[in-house]
């Protein structure tokens, strides 16, 4: 099973993966981030089918999709 | 089904803005790199340019050239190093303006070298002036009516120009807008470093990419002008392959 997640600190906001994901889970931050932008973040890691759309368009490589629950869970998002 | 980022890309954050398509021009190299399992024996040249802080960024060395001469670095990088792969690494100011010369006559020498040419239509470091590949109409600070034949020429189209030339073996153009074109650009950049492994000549990747900043735009509006307006300018796809 696939987990999407973004690092909140490595996004600069540009919000290109959002355009891409079929299944429409990623969206802004209403937090900002330490360099006071707005990054993306998941409203729901768990829907993630791991199709790697938004790893493709991001200019950060802030985006790791991991199948491994282990590191998802030491990554905090389930 | 997972994605982690590449040995050969540093974990840190690079400097260009957001959306900025250098980011996934650096990144598809580094995934290459590592594909090909090369990363011991890679040299890259940086430009002048947003580039130039690229050995920051790159897990593998890497030099600075003054402007425009990455190519002129990289032969003798290369025919010093014969059993290194070696990279050059320009925008479209360093590469098709002050360094035309260089790319021109390495090209025609057919260096064994790999040319990863960032084409985003101005001169995004120093403010967003013209460059030699702004579009027919296209605004700049140095062409604010917008670039016109009469008084500027027309846009440069560098991958068409060095197939011409015969050391070039391979001479492609992509775009870093879709994720369909991005995976066919990241095809092109490995097929530049196989080129080059086997001994067949200079190969040039042009890489459409968005400078979000020098055209005015929001990084989402920049990525969806490049469909249409810049692939209308600059035809996608092999120009030229030649296979020995
Ligand atoms: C000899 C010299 N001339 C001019 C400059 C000023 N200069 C710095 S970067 C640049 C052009 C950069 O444009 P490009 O190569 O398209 O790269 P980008 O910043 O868009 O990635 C120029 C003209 C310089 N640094 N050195
Ligand atoms: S991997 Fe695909 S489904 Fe998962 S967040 Fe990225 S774009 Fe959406
Ligand atoms: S000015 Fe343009 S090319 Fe330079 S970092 Fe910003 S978006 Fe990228």
């Amino acid at each position: 099973m696939a987990h999407v997640l973004i690092d909140p600190q490595r996004c600069k906001g540009c919000h290109l993966c959002i355009q891409v994901c079929p299944k429409k889970i990623l969206q802004p931050s209403a937090q900002l981030n330490e360099r006071g932008l707005y990054p993306c973040e998941t409203s729901d890691a768990d829907a993630c089918i791991g199709c790697l759309q938004c790893v493709l368009v991001c200019p950060d490589v802030a985006i790791t999709v991991t199948d491994d629950d282990a590191r998802a869970t030491k990554q905090g998002t389930i | 089904m997972h994605y982690t980022r590449p040995t050969a890309l540093q974990d840190v954050a690079t400097h260009y803005c957001a959306g900025c398509g250098h980011g996934v021009a650096h990144r598809l190299i580094a995934e290459v790199v590592d594909e090909l399992g090369i990363r011991e024996r890679t040299l890259a040249v940086a430009p002048v340019g947003c580039a130039v802080l690229a050995y920051d960024y790159w897990n593998f060395d890497v030099t600075e050239a003054a402007h425009g001469r990455a190519p002129a670095v990289a032969t003798g990088m290369r025919r010093c190093n014969p059993d290194k792969v070696v990279f050059t690494y320009q925008g479209d100011g360093d590469l098709a303006a002050i360094g035309a010369g260089e790319i021109v006559n390495a090209a025609n020498r057919g260096e064994l070298i790999s040319v990863f040419f960032i084409n985003n239509a101005t001169y995004g470091m120093t403010g967003g002036q013209m460059a030699p590949t702004t579009m027919l109409h296209q605004r700049t600070t140095t062409s604010p009516r917008g670039r016109e034949t009469r008084a500027e020429g027309w846009p440069m189209k560098v991958v068409e120009m060095l197939a011409q030339l015969d050391g070039t073996a391979y001479a492609v153009r992509c775009a870093l807008d879709t994720p369909k074109n991005i995976r066919a650009a990241r095809a092109a950049i490995k097929k530049a470093f196989e080129v080059q492994l086997a001994g067949q000549g200079l190969a040039i990747v042009e890489l459409l990419s968005a400078c979000p900043v020098g055209w005015g735009m929001k990084p989402v509006e920049a990525i969806k002008a490049m469909a249409g307006t810049m692939t209308a300018q600059f035809p996608l796809g092999v120009v030229k392959q030649r296979e020995k």
